[in-house]
């Protein structure tokens, strides 16, 4: 009896489905997501320098049909070299919500289907998205930082902030963050206003349709949109030029969305009041320059780091590879167009 | 018909200023247009002595939310009748002295009620997402050294306890529940309008809080009204955030509870004893600390200036004032 259980053991981690990972730590991984690793089996280049990630594709993931990725700053770019090693790729698993680092174009030409975070993240970036803008326009990291210095009682009443009520939001991207984002505002009292590829008709809001005409027309613009060939650097000179003095921008989005050499030089010339970022374009690199600025915070990328977020992901991620094997609908497929 | 003449100055109002007014310079002709300003410290003689020879006749006087306004100061002003304090805590006046003399006190009203509640947000959020710790880590260069960031925690689905729901505690009420929190209270009395459960013991809303948001006036009934009990009942994963007055809180008890982690954290812009802030308090990471500025914006100085000049039109008319404080 007791073989046949032993057997019955060995068969079935045999039998668990193999997945590739790549640029994903695997014990980071194990770790967070722990079930993950009683469902499947998986393979990983990770410790390998990336020279030979090729190499061991070519090697040990011919049959391999679903690969789990990452994204943000730091992730392996999914491109046609990458996937021209991975002939029996099917579907592709990121635990992101963005996808610039997956070429989407070439996945779709080879009929491989991709997955995101969907919306388990909506709700903690989009809080994110608040608290960097009370912070910018309530000094509140800057004055927490000067309470610690001691310089208080030396130097008396830190400077004034900018009142929130009233204040005109320009939200660049109305999808499921940018919805969180406004709900939330207009608890302030602020005014919302959005820039989307398309004008949302079963939203009020006043739509601008293009992010200049929706900067004249705002005191901080929130870039809640997805990073792809036509939003890379849609905040750029003329941007910034429009939104002013006064202005603030908060990116929650991706770096790219933003010329950041052009808003690191608006910032210390003081031609536009304010940031705050959670991404830059080439993390975990930050321009030095914000360093000497009090009306900037920064922030590693972290807008998602809730045990909350993570669990949904973790719930996510796991009825994806489910479904996929399974032969049933993906939950969060991407939408190519 | 002839244009108003411009009032003759001795004809204008007195108005003895405890506290700099107007300081915003474009309120300054306005208020010079209809107001004289009596100023104790142009004179180098003691205030007291100085209120005694030349304030006789003295009907209001202005005095900011900072310095205490006794009752040996109020016994040098005999015509005295109105108080305005460009705060809206009024624990600084001695209310006994002015309720047994009949005298009325005014205060900023609403004026900063919406940046207070800003703030209460701001200090909640920041200290959940750890902002100031992250933008630290980010200028100390650590995130290329360490590498990713600690997890914070998700505000909704968090239940939130309001002491004192006030117009502050309304406000910030209405903001989280954008984000999903649930909301509860204490406060005096129940108020039947508001679709909150009430919990009519501080304890009892801390036991059943994630957060508690401190939002009440300083009164002899709320000193230390969050101490050893309260925190004891919040525990080891509940925060508290203070916009209030430092003395609501034990703060000996406040701090020892957030270095032993018998609390999780605390955003406060309130201490007990301003500019001083307890030396342990520096050295944490699971506070975020505020120079008590909540108030801080160009918005509600303007807002408070247009308030002031109301009242004091409104005393000088007989008609009734604005933001005057029930003081029963």
């Amino acid at each position: 009896m007791a073989e046949e259980e032993e057997l019955k053991h060995e068969h079935h981690e045999q039998d668990l489905p193999l997945v590739l990972l790549l640029g994903l730590d695997p014990s980071s991984l194990q770790k967070f997501f722990p079930k993950l690793f009683s469902k499947f089996r998986f393979v990983s280049p990770y410790e390998l320098p990336d020279k030979s990630m090729d190499q061991f594709l070519i090697n040990h993931a011919q049959s391999i049909k679903v690969l789990i990725c990452e994204g943000g700053g730091e992730a392996v770019s999914i491109n046609s070299e990458v996937l021209n090693c991975l002939p029996s790729l099917e579907c592709i698993v990121s635990v992101s919500a963005g996808v610039d680092h997956i070429d989407l174009t070439e996945s779709k030409r080879r009929g491989i289907v991709v997955t995101n975070a969907g919306t388990v993240f909506s709700e903690d970036v989009a809080d994110y998205a608040i608290v960097l803008l009370l912070d910018v326009w309530r000094k509140i990291s800057a004055s927490d930082r000067y309470l610690r210095s001691g310089l208080w009682p030396i130097q008396g009443e830190y400077s004034l902030g900018h009142k929130v009520g009233g204040k005109r939001v320009g939200i660049i991207g109305l999808g499921s963050i940018g919805s969180e984002v406004a709900k939330r505002l207009q608890a302030f009292g602020c005014s919302i206003a959005y820039n989307s590829r398309k004008k949302k008709e079963s939203v009020s809001f006043p739509y601008f349709s293009n992010a200049t005409d929706l900067a004249t027309n705002s005191d901080v613009l929130i870039l809640c949109c997805a990073l792809t060939d036509e939003t890379y650097h849609i905040i750029n000179k003329d941007v910034l030029s429009a939104l002013g003095k006064e202005g603030v921008v908060i990116n929650i989005g991706r770096g790219a969305l933003i010329d950041e050499k052009e808003l690191v030089r608006c910032l210390v010339q003081g031609e536009i009041g304010g940031a705050g970022l959670d991404v830059f374009e080439n993390e975990p690199n930050v321009p030095k320059e914000l360093f000497e600025l009090d009306n900037v915070v920064m922030t590693p990328h972290s807008a998602v780091l809730t045990p909350e977020s993570f669990s949904a992901l973790h719930e996510l991620t796991i009825a994806n590879l489910e479904a996929f094997f399974s032969n049933k609908p993906l939950l969060s497929p991407v939408n190519y167009e | 018909m002839a244009a108003p003449q411009q009032p003759d100055i001795k004809d204008l109002p007195v108005v003895l200023l405890l506290r700099p007014f107007p300081f915003i310079s474009s309120y300054t002709d306005i208020f010079s247009n209809k107001f004289r300003s009596l100023n104790p410290s142009t004179s180098s003689l003691p205030l007291n002595q100085f209120l005694t020879t030349h304030a006789n006749s003295i009907r209001v006087l202005i005095c900011s939310g900072f310095k205490p306004l006794s009752s040996e100061t109020l016994e040098c002003l005999p015509s005295l009748e109105l108080v305005i304090t460009t705060s809206t805590g009024i624990d600084h006046i001695d209310l006994n002295y002015c309720r047994s003399k009949g005298i009325r006190v005014a205060n900023a009203g609403d004026v900063f009620t919406e940046d207070v509640a800003d703030i209460a947000v701001g200090l909640l959020l920041s200290l959940l997402r750890k902002i100031p710790e992250a933008d630290g880590y980010v200028r100390n260069g650590f995130w290329l050294s360490k590498g990713e960031f600690p997890l914070g925690s998700k505000i909704g689905g968090k239940r939130v306890g309001i002491v004192g729901l006030g117009s502050i505690g309304s406000e910030v009420a209405k903001r989280l529940e954008a984000f999903g929190c649930m909301i509860s209270y204490n406060s005096r009395t129940k108020k039947n309008t508001v679709p909150y459960l009430y919990y009519p013991d501080v304890r009892d809303l801390a036991a059943n809080s994630d957060i508690l948001i401190i939002s009440c006036a300083l009164t002899d009934e709320t000193y230390h009204i969050i101490n050893k009990n309260v925190l004891s009942a919040l525990g080891r994963e509940g925060v508290v955030v203070n916009v209030g007055r430092g003395a609501l809180i034990d703060e000996k008890e406040l701090v020892r509870s957030l270095l032993q982690r018998e609390i999780k954290g605390a955003g406060l812009d309130v201490f007990e004893n301003e500019p001083d802030v307890p030396k342990e308090l520096l050295q944490l990471d699971n506070v975020v600390l505020s120079p008590h500025k909540a108030v801080l914006t160009p918005e509600s100085f303007s807002a408070l200036h247009e308030l002031l000049i109301a009242n004091l039109e409104a005393f000088f008319f007989n008609k009734p004032l604005l933001s005057s404080v029930n003081l029963e």
